[in-house]
């Protein structure tokens, strides 16, 4: 896909990200939409082997949502990719779905992890990493997705440490760095800078990158996989909320769907959806929505 | 004493000499047995190779072990990531510490997620002696009991622990086994039966069932022996697999003798005694006398001294065996 597309995938992925959360009436919206960019990339510019068809196909590269709580991005990137019927997107969260309100590996094919609490992501992705090493074939990648909150846990530092140990090349670590978690912002919470200084002396490889910006996406993910010698942590810069003007940078929009909450300066419930959606058909006014051709 | 032939047990049993092996050490061997016959078994351990018994399988393996330092939480869920592309992981540690610390891991990445790792919980009970409370782990078989897909094993001497982590080794399933450290006394041999899910009638009995698990079977046992001397009649079952729980044994020997006492070296809320009074409770309501800590923690002490303080060695079992007698006519 040329970057023109992928930004238009990126789009569409925001919308029904919205959509869905609206339709379940609960759920997470800043992080799947600051995050939304990435996982177009992950899915729609080559950068992970999958096959849809064959979520277990043996040779895929495994990609590891730490943080379930964004499985909104997931769902729908996936529902993209024809993992599953896109209409199935609207049982999120809803009795007998196989979307369950946090990812559950043994409910749908293609989520590699069952996640929600936080912190046991890299963990889990390291072991993977371990494991195919231990087997000595050719490398597939263990890509592991996780928020920038999450490195509060001891469990993360955990991992990262051992990992640093073991040296895990075929491990990559993604951290959404939106600056945001329920209670407010990162720094004002449990502040984590220097966050790549902290990897660097656990004997990461650190790139940052600005996670809207697909170029620097590919490249971070690439280079990931050229470093030999130890594991890789991409620092993506990220806007919690991007897209949708008055949900950007607000940690209030962390975990709450368009239409159930007033929010001081947003449009009011009725309304949230129509205008977020609106936003993103004319890329915030820059193009002219599909109703007003 | 009427001892099942089928369950071949030692020949030593009651006598002075009976050989005592630490329970944990059956665990080692049965880890490097099981690591010979499948490449896939991999041991993870943090940071107690050696009193965990793990050094074999680390020499003879030195590839498929992998030491994970002082770190429980990453322990389990590293397992759980190397039993996502096919390993068989025994993630090793002292019960107070895993699944002592790390419960939610377990729960989430292994048990919900269904991942096929085994979790070793060693130094487990009030057997660790001087240790103290921190480290006699009374908990856990209540903790992983409560978690669904959870297999709980507890054997009762070496040789059982090594036959239960072979069998884990062929079982796709979240287990745990509780191991204990000092020296236990090895009432089975290597040809007496064990199979998950199958509770062993050791002497049969019609007055009483004792129910017990672990270093507690051979308490029972002897207990046995001296309540037959009251005139007693005991059946002894030897529970090591608490879960999935062994209903059809257990319900049967219940109706017979319609007494039960539950023995063992952990807190009786949720433990065994939970396990065999919800059973009991539903099925053939007896009265069920639990003998284990009773929501107490444990303290410094010889193993002696503590199993008489918390009511669950030998003598404790003939006195609460001929109390219940007393009480409950069985018909």
């Amino acid at each position: 896909m040329t970057i023109k597309d992928l930004e238009l995938k990126a789009d569409v992925i925001r919308q029904d990200i919205l959509k869905m959360l609206t339709h379940a009436g609960s759920g997470h919206t800043a992080g799947p939409l600051g995050m939304a960019d990435i996982f177009t990339a992950l899915y729609f510019d080559g950068l992970l082997n999958y096959k849809p068809n064959r979520p277990d196909w043996p040779k895929r590269d495994r990609l590891v949502l730490s943080n379930g709580h964004i499985n909104p991005v997931l769902y729908v990137t996936m529902a993209h990719a024809g993992y599953f019927p896109h209409a199935e997107l609207k049982t999120l969260r809803k009795f007998g779905t196989r979307l369950q309100g946090h990812p559950e590996r043994v409910r749908l094919p293609g989520i590699e992890t069952t996640s929600g609490p936080l912190g046991s992501g890299i963990s889990q992705a390291a072991g993977m990493a371990y494991g195919m090493q231990m087997d000595g074939e050719k490398l597939q990648h263990v890509v592991c997705v996780t928020s920038d909150g999450e490195h509060q846990e001891g469990n993360t530092w955990e991992a990262i440490m051992f990992a640093g140990k073991y040296r895990l090349r075929n491990l990559m670590v993604i951290v959404d760095r939106n600056n945001i978690q329920i209670d407010g912002y990162t720094e004002d919470v449990m502040p984590l800078e220097p966050l790549s200084m902290k990897y660097q002396a656990f004997n990461w490889h650190v790139i940052e990158i600005d996670g809207h910006d697909f170029e620097q996406i590919s490249g971070a993910y690439n280079q990931a996989k050229a470093i030999f010698e130890k594991p890789t942590v991409i620092i993506a810069h990220t806007i919690a909320g991007k897209g949708v003007d008055f949900m950007e940078f607000d940690y209030r929009w962390h975990g709450t769907p368009p239409g159930k909450t007033n929010i001081a300066g947003d449009p009011p419930p009725r309304d949230q959806l129509r205008v977020a959606i609106h936003e993103l058909r004319t890329l915030q006014g820059k193009i002219k929505s599909e109703h007003e051709k | 004493m009427n001892i099942t032939k089928s369950n071949k047990l030692s020949n030593k049993l009651f006598k002075q000499n009976i050989d005592v092996e630490p329970i944990r050490v059956g665990f080692g061997r049965g880890l490097l047995e099981a690591g010979k016959k499948n490449s896939k078994v991999v041991a993870l351990c943090a940071d107690l190779t050696e009193s965990t018994h793990m050094l074999p399988f680390k020499e003879a393996y030195p590839d498929r072990f992998i030491e994970m330092g002082v770190a429980e939480q990453n322990l389990v869920t590293v397992a759980s990531g190397l039993s996502a592309v096919g390993k068989i992981p025994f993630a090793t540690s002292y019960a107070g510490f895993s699944p002592g610390r790390n419960w939610e891991q377990i729960r989430t990445t292994i048990c919900l997620n269904e991942r096929n790792v085994k979790i070793v919980g060693s130094h487990a009970g009030l057997s660790v002696g001087p240790d103290g409370a921190t480290h006699q782990m009374l908990e856990d078989i209540a903790l992983m009991r409560v978690l669904p897909n959870m297999t709980v094993i507890v054997p009762a001497d070496s040789y059982e622990a090594h036959k239960a982590t072979m069998a884990l080794a062929n079982k796709k399933s979240p287990a745990y086994i509780r191991l204990a450290r000092e020296g236990t006394a090895v009432v089975t041999t290597a040809d007496s039966p064990f199979s998950i899910g199958k509770a062993q009638v050791l002497c049969s009995g019609d007055d009483i069932s004792i129910i017990a698990c672990g270093p507690m079977v051979y308490e029972a046992l002897k207990a046995a022996l001296v309540l037959k001397h009251y005139s007693v009649s005991a059946e002894v079952i030897n529970c090591s697999t608490i879960k999935p729980l062994d209903t059809e044994t257990i319900t049967a020997s219940v109706k017979k003798t319609r007494r039960v006492i539950t023995v063992e070296e952990a807190q009786s809320i949720g433990g065994l005694g939970g396990a065999i009074s919800e059973l009991v409770s539903s099925r053939f309501p007896v009265p069920v006398v639990r003998l284990g800590v009773q929501d107490r923690f444990g303290q410094s002490g010889e193993v002696v001294q503590l199993w008489e303080e918390y009511a669950i060695d030998e003598k404790s079992i003939v006195k609460y065996a001929r109390e219940l007698v007393k009480k409950v006519k069985q018909r």
